[in-house]
């Protein structure tokens, strides 16, 4: 858990409380009878444990040798640990903020429509459910195959509608000497072709999940214009045999969104794509003689999306996951603060002739800057500890580039390892990272008593 | 309730009644120029925003209806492809997963680990929260500041010891223990939170309990804990949330029998992809207690996290 003492109420003071309390009246031990059950809990199961730590990660893996700093020293040393710290760092310095960011880009906006409060129930909900919850709705978002992740099937969907082009991975020529494989990839014609005349171009070996749902039949191209070179494009293979090969026959299926060039010397003269019925038009040619190409884009495997739990991106895809998650409470807090701040100050600077901009950032966020400061400490203090969405999200391959401290701590105590020495170093070490954030809350909490 | 004549910690339930409708933005000169502005300016927010809120809503929708279809739809297409195909909705997961005896055990578990949490750590921080308030000792301003101190401590620090702790008395791997470790860290929050929210009680109230002759812990009893109700309710939700959402306490204290429903999915998510009709329905059933809190409380969860704090 990340908390942060502190009340939210930008320019909020007040009388300290214990000004009004009564003098003592029963005997002090009734005070102390209040105070153990809680107390004696708090020692036994925080207090004392936390300075058996420190004891313990003086001491090797077995705790019968004394090693003084040198689990510490292992921390730095060891690749798995050293990764853990290096991205619990990115974590530090990418999710806080950017939770934050969002948060009052929300609470700002959320004022503005009047379904205000919906918006905020939707993106504060997932406040309220687990880390594991999370981790695995984000596991089906981040799903490799775009058939089935949503995140993938939207950027697939974004990239085919950008390159339209269809591809026939494992499609090749019929006959490979008319048409053999080119230099750059692909194949080429072997003979060269004038303007005004058509060119057919059979392929076989089309995967049947390449074809569209409901392709069209083949259909052989009529006489060109004097400057085009025309022609189909089609998968030379009739369903249910017969047939004749090179030939368009009646139930073959034309290959549409094939790229053809037209060459000359080598260089790209014409590019068309095939339509429908598997027809291309290569137009306003010289006369002259032109070799035909299918690029090896045609042939290319289809982009199948981005590998976000891959070892690069694993770390990035989980802080969205996180942010997700708690920019709703970013966007509760900075909307209370924002609820505080007098109206007059902003109607005011509006009538000075400020713009919108002008009065958030000179007037609205200094306003706010108690109120960031705690969501941002409370933030990082959360992401210091974070153990559950990289445990769930990160898939086996890619669990060593995502690790953390939190996880790393947890497999070298209970995964398997049994290293209750190198542990309880992890363990104070993110103590000692949470203990600026605990002076932080008790200085806060001291200048709210005053 | 009104506790507004407290001091700054003792505002906790105000911040949030006090937040003002939100107020129309409209240009200096609040001509017909201006309006148009204003309305095309709020034309484009509420689009942004519903772009927003629809990327929000996705990744739940996504785990709620693939835990509505079989295995093999799941593994041949995207759950969306169940908005066009009713035909493939089922509950059959559901029934498979309340017939899976070790799931519906966990389901137990996590109930029989968040329900004594919870009234463990309200009932003891209520007792605490009273004593900082209300009652005078020596070094209670330095032990109230100990406490504060305590809100950010990290389980981590805590884990190895306390297993051991537990192991010696006998208790490891039971749910005992699980709960234990629970009430402890949840402690530190719940006495700052009360304690805020008690000293924030009218003064004179309990000087007129106290004329009447009422005791120390007839105050509590029946002035305090009654007018300290929203509070308390605050703290049960978070504290409830907090436990029935955790996952590595009970993964590193509870054995098998007593493990809680977040552990025993997270074994099946070892194994992610071949399983998702378990691990969709799963966690869709471990998510829906929470939300069913979160959204009949809304206003009492908002203000535990107004008053400074979320775990």
């Amino acid at each position: 858990m990340s908390q942060t003492a502190t009340q939210v109420r930008p320019g909020g003071g007040g009388t300290p409380a214990r000004t009004r309390r009564p003098p003592a009246r029963e005997g002090r031990w009734l005070a102390w009878l209040f105070l153990a059950p809680a107390g004696v809990v708090l020692l036994a199961l925080v207090l004392w444990p936390i300075v058996y730590s420190v004891w313990r990660s003086l001491f090797d893996r077995s705790g019968r040798a004394f090693i003084g700093l040198g689990n510490y020293q292992r921390i730095f040393t060891d690749a798995d640990t050293f990764t853990a710290l290096k991205n619990n760092l990115i974590w530090v310095l990418v999710a806080p903020a950017l939770v934050t960011v969002l948060g009052l880009i929300f609470a700002v906006l959320t004022e503005r429509v009047r379904w205000g409060t919906a918006f905020k129930l939707i993106v504060f909900m997932p406040m309220a459910i687990s880390f594991l919850a999370a981790g695995i709705i984000f596991r089906v978002v981040y799903d490799q195959d775009p058939d089935r992740g949503v995140a993938n099937a939207v950027v697939t969907g974004v990239h085919d509608v950008f390159s339209s082009s269809a591809q026939y991975p494992g499609a090749r020529p019929r006959d490979a000497d008319a048409l053999p494989p080119a230099a750059a990839g692909g194949y080429a014609t072997a003979d060269t072709v004038e303007p005004g005349s058509t060119v057919p171009l059979p392929l076989v070996g089309v995967e049947g999940d390449a074809l569209p749902e409901d392709p069209s039949a083949a259909q052989a191209a009529g006489e060109p214009a004097a400057d085009a070179i025309t022609g189909t494009v089609w998968f030379d293979f009739a369903r249910g045999g017969g047939g004749a090969p090179g030939e368009i026959d009646d139930n073959e299926s034309a290959l549409p969104g094939v790229v053809v060039q037209a060459l000359r010397d080598g260089e790209v003269v014409a590019e068309a794509t095939t339509d429908d019925q598997g027809l291309f038009v290569l137009e306003g040619l010289d006369p002259g003689g032109y070799q035909l190409a299918l690029p090896a884009g045609n042939f290319a495997q289809p982009f199948r999306g981005v590998s976000w739990l891959g070892p690069d991106l694993v770390t990035p895809a989980i802080i969205v996951a996180y942010v997700w998650m708690w920019a709703g409470f970013a966007m509760v807090l900075i909307g209370a603060g924002l609820a505080a701040i007098p109206r007059d100050a902003l109607e005011a600077a509006r009538i000075d002739g400020a713009n919108e901009w002008q009065v958030f950032r000179l007037i609205t966020v200094p306003l706010l800057a108690p109120v960031l400061t705690v969501v941002l400490v409370t933030m990082i203090i959360n992401v210091l500890k974070i153990f559950d969405l990289v445990y769930i999200i990160a898939p086996g391959s890619s669990a060593q580039a995502a690790n953390v401290i939190a996880v790393q701590m947890w497999s070298v105590s209970f995964g398997g390892a049994q290293d209750f020495g190198l542990g309880s170093a992890l363990g104070v070490f993110l103590f000692l990272l949470v203990l600026p954030a605990m002076l932080f809350n008790i200085r806060r909490f001291r200048q709210e008593q005053q | 309730m009104s506790v507004a004549t407290g001091g700054g910690a003792a505002t906790v339930p105000e911040t949030v009644e006090t937040q003002r409708p939100p107020k129309r933005v409209t240009g200096p000169l609040g001509g017909w120029g201006s309006r148009i502005t204003a309305f095309l300016n709020r034309g484009l927010v509420s689009v942004v925003l519903t772009l927003i809120a629809v990327f929000w809503l996705l990744p739940t929708l996504g785990l709620f209806f693939s835990s509505l279809r079989s295995a093999q739809d799941n593994t041949a297409s995207g759950w969306w492809n169940a908005l066009t195909a009713p035909a493939q909705l089922t509950l059959d997961n559901y029934q498979n997963l309340l017939s899976n005896e070790g799931m519906v055990n966990a389901f137990f578990n996590t109930v029989w680990i968040t329900v004594p949490a919870t009234v463990l750590v309200v009932v003891l921080a209520s007792l605490a929260a009273y004593a900082f308030a209300w009652m005078d000792f020596p070094g209670r301003d330095w032990l109230f500041i100990v406490v504060v101190g305590l809100l950010v401590v990290p389980v981590q620090v805590a884990l190895i010891p306390v297993a051991g702790l537990f192991g010696d008395l006998g208790i490891y791997g039971t749910r005992l223990s699980v709960i234990l470790f629970h009430v402890a860290f949840g402690l530190p929050f719940a006495v700052f939170l009360l304690r805020n929210f008690f000293a924030g009680v009218p003064k004179e109230l309990l000087e007129a309990a106290r004329m009447d002759g009422a005791g120390e812990w007839r105050i509590f009893r029946s002035v305090i804990m009654p007018l300290g109700l929203p509070a308390i309710a605050s703290l049960g939700i978070f504290q409830f949330l907090w436990v029935w959402n955790d996952m590595l306490i009970a993964l590193v204290f509870a054995d098998s029998s007593a493990a809680p429903l977040t552990v025993a999915l997270q074994s099946q998510a070892r194994q992610f992809g071949s399983n998702i009709d378990v691990l969709a329905t799963g966690a869709f059933l471990s998510l829906v207690v929470p939300l069913v809190v979160f959204f009949s409380f809304q206003r009492y969860f908002e203000q535990g996290v107004l008053a400074g704090s979320v775990k």
